[in-house]
């Protein structure tokens, strides 16, 4: 896979590099501008009531919570439900051991060819890389996956993939990339290549992948939401289907789905209900006559299990991967989603990777926010975003062995860390504080402008002055008691 | 390797997880509405998003579904061959020529070829949902999962009194908890997309129609 940024060297320079790039190039802004506009305006429409919306949101969060609470007994029921119906359910801790399980169940039913539905938790896995090391052809059949995979991207967004492209980008890379297309940007003739194209691959396939949006405990039941039809088609024509989950996408009974498939529809794309929900409950019968003949589910912790151990933390994996924390992002709607360099971009990404990949080896990108707090008012379970990233700034400098978040302690910066000390020092001194607030005054006539340590800073911005009187001067002037 | 991550999971699980929370459902069963109630709120979903929806009287199903076969010219339709419907679909076309009737027979393997070349499909259906303007489909051995999914044109028949108000009270009328088959599907109008400058496109993988009978109750 072709990454611009792999000669740089730490992964702080990668995602500054990433984000300024992104800044510097009109048409990715323009469509990422045009994208977050029309996925916001979507949403709103489905929730033209604010109070219903708290409402149906408040419920989510409880569902879910009560879900992760119980996170471990409701796995082994699970576990027990799919096994009773003869869905084979495998463990793995990393994603070097779900690829590894992945490969197996591949080659030993002779595969060739792998069709696959839409799922985050197969990036994350980096798993079509992986098949292809392996002579296994891995094909993306979502549209927008389709479309990235052909030009060896990555998503830029969790629900729509391909959204850093326009219509003319997307018509030279079918006529360079698929024989017999042509050139064209009409939406309906770009549809119908890869119809055309993709039913090939679905005819052929010997085994389809798709992930998991809700896994039901009580009836083991596996839930598919699309709206495309790509995800029926591999989980329904070859004869092997192999659903991949992480661990938290379980909820516990039947009865609990609804509010969240309502919550999941509108908040993505605004649809009272997704085209397609496909419910799984066991492989092909004897005498049905289609169906995949063997069903397996992978369930991928990937440091979600240490995630929970925190429980503050664990509320990242509240989750639905909506995507709406994306569209309301300032930050995320500037620079696109390729410019984290993680799996997952925006808001959700910024509380996710650090806490899976590590803070340091994420490259901070969970100080990429403003904290305006409108990704955690519109998240449809409530995770407070806002409240973890700050919670995970401070992870950055806790050295505490107590911290259960991976790569804690390591943002500690000396510089930071004696300015603190400093500061601790005066304040807890009279005699040095009275001093060094009236310093700031004689400082306003020394201080360069655009040069010396506030360059950075003033290059875009008016430098402040220091007040010529402190507060307490000031307030000892207006006859109110100074002690 | 599968068994050790199991247990690993599981242990780095217990005792973390805090709190119980606990969760009230609002009521499962909001309102009493006469099924031509449901069945017109369905509709309006329906077409919202594309799809063709007929409300008739039980007894002109045959004439809609042969005035529907003519005018989009479906030269070949997909069908259970032993349901009643099918019986009275094979009676109806054994006398007329120009529709090739295929019965879902043999498994996929020997049909593949067969059903990727097929015009359009028809099945029945389990329910509908009012609210969100949805299909409820449970396929079996006789209308097996891909009748509704291969064919560019897919045609349901749906029963007026099976509509339900919404996704919950199905769910809990029907305890479903109890039983389901191999594949529930819900379906909300024709396979769509939005990933190329969320333009809406209708049949990129699925069908790119979708023909809703409804059956009047009498
Ligand atoms: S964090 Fe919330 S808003 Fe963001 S994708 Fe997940 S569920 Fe959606």
């Amino acid at each position: 896979m072709e990454n611009p940024n792999q000669n740089l060297s730490s992964p702080k320079e990668k995602f500054v590099k990433g984000f300024q790039k992104s800044l510097n190039d009109p048409q990715l802004r323009k469509n990422f501008r045009n994208a977050s506009f029309a996925l916001k305006s979507m949403r709103q429409t489905a929730f033209p009531d604010e109070a219903a919306f708290k409402e149906l949101q408040e419920l989510g969060h409880r569902i879910k919570m009560k879900a992760l609470k119980n996170l471990g007994p409701l796995l082994r029921q699970l576990e027990q439900k799919c096994q009773e119906k003869g869905i084979q359910v495998h463990w793995a801790e990393s994603t070097d051991e779900a690829n590894q399980i992945v490969l197996e169940i591949c080659q030993r039913n002779n595969a060739a060819s792998v069709i696959k539905g839409k799922s985050m938790v197969t990036e994350e896995m980096h798993l079509n890389h992986f098949l292809e090391q392996h002579k296994i052809e891995a094909i993306e059949t979502d549209l927008g996956e389709y479309i990235i995979q052909l030009d060896h991207e990555t998503p830029s967004h969790i629900i729509a993939p391909a959204i850093h492209k326009d219509k003319k980008q997307i018509a030279q890379l079918f006529n360079d990339k698929i024989e017999g297309a042509g050139y064209t940007e009409v939406y309906e003739e770009l549809n119908a290549i890869a119809r055309k194209s993709l039913r090939k691959k679905f005819y052929k396939a010997d085994v389809g992948i798709t992930g998991v949006n809700f896994a039901i405990a009580e009836t083991g039941t596996i839930c598919l939401v699309e709206n495309e039809g790509n995800g029926r088609m591999c989980s329904t024509l070859p004869p092997v289907h192999i659903a991949v989950m992480g661990m938290e996408k379980v909820i516990p009974t039947l009865e609990e789905l609804p509010p969240l498939l309502t919550l999941l529809a509108r908040s993505a794309t605004g649809q009272p209900i997704s085209t397609y929900f496909n419910m799984i409950n066991s492989p092909r019968k004897e005498g049905e006559k289609d169906g995949p003949k063997e069903v397996h589910l992978v369930i991928l912790d990937n440091r979600r299990s240490q995630i929970y151990q925190d429980e503050h933390l664990q509320k990242t994996l509240l989750c639905i991967r909506c995507g709406a924390c994306l569209n309301h992002c300032p930050v995320y709607s500037r620079i696109g989603g390729h410019a984290y360099n993680q799996v997952y971009p925006g808001p959700i990404g910024k509380i996710l990777a650090p806490q899976m990949n590590g803070l340091e080896s994420t490259g901070g990108v969970h100080n990429a926010s403003s904290l305006c707090g409108a990704c955690g008012e519109v998240c449809p379970v409530k995770i407070p975003i806002p409240e973890i990233l700050l919670r995970l700034r401070y992870e950055g400098v806790n050295k505490s062995r107590s911290s259960k978040v991976h790569e804690h302690g390591t943002q500690q910066n000396f510089k930071e860390s004696m300015a603190w000390k400093f500061w601790e020092k005066i304040h807890a001194s009279p005699v040095l504080y009275k001093t060094n607030s009236g310093l700031g005054n004689l400082l306003n006539s020394v201080m360069p402008k655009n040069a010396g340590p506030l360059k950075n800073w003033s290059e875009f911005r008016e430098v402040p002055q220091f007040a010529a009187k402190s507060l307490h001067q000031l307030a000892r002037e207006k006859g109110v008691a100074d002690e | 390797m599968s068994d050790q991550a199991r247990q690993n999971m599981l242990m780095r699980l217990e005792g973390s997880g805090g709190r119980s929370t606990t969760v009230t459902l609002p009521q499962a069963v909001l309102e009493e509405r006469t099924p031509a109630e449901r069945s017109k709120e369905l509709q309006t979903m329906m077409e919202k998003v594309r799809t063709e929806v007929h409300r008739i009287e039980p007894v002109k199903l045959l004439d809609k579904l042969a005035e529907i076969v003519a005018g989009k010219g479906i030269g070949s339709l997909v069908f259970a061959a032993d349901s009643i419907l099918g019986k009275n679909i094979q009676q109806k076309w054994s006398e007329t020529k120009g529709l090739k009737l295929i019965p879902y027979e043999n498994s996929i393997e020997e049909f593949k070829e067969e059903l990727f070349a097929v015009d359009a499909g028809i099945t029945s259906t389990f329910a509908g949902i009012a609210e969100t303007g949805t299909l409820v489909l449970w396929p079996d051995q006789h209308e097996p999962r891909l009748m509704s999914l291969v064919p560019p044109i897919h045609i349901a028949i749906l029963d007026e009194k099976r509509i339900f108000h919404n996704f919950r009270e199905m769910l809990v009328k029907e305890k479903w908890n109890q039983e389901m088959p191999t594949n529930v599907l819900l379906i909300s109008g024709p396979s769509k997309t939005g990933d190329i400058e969320f333009s809406l496109q209708y049949g990129v993988h699925g069908p790119k129609e979708l023909v809703v009978l409804i059956l009047e109750e009498q």
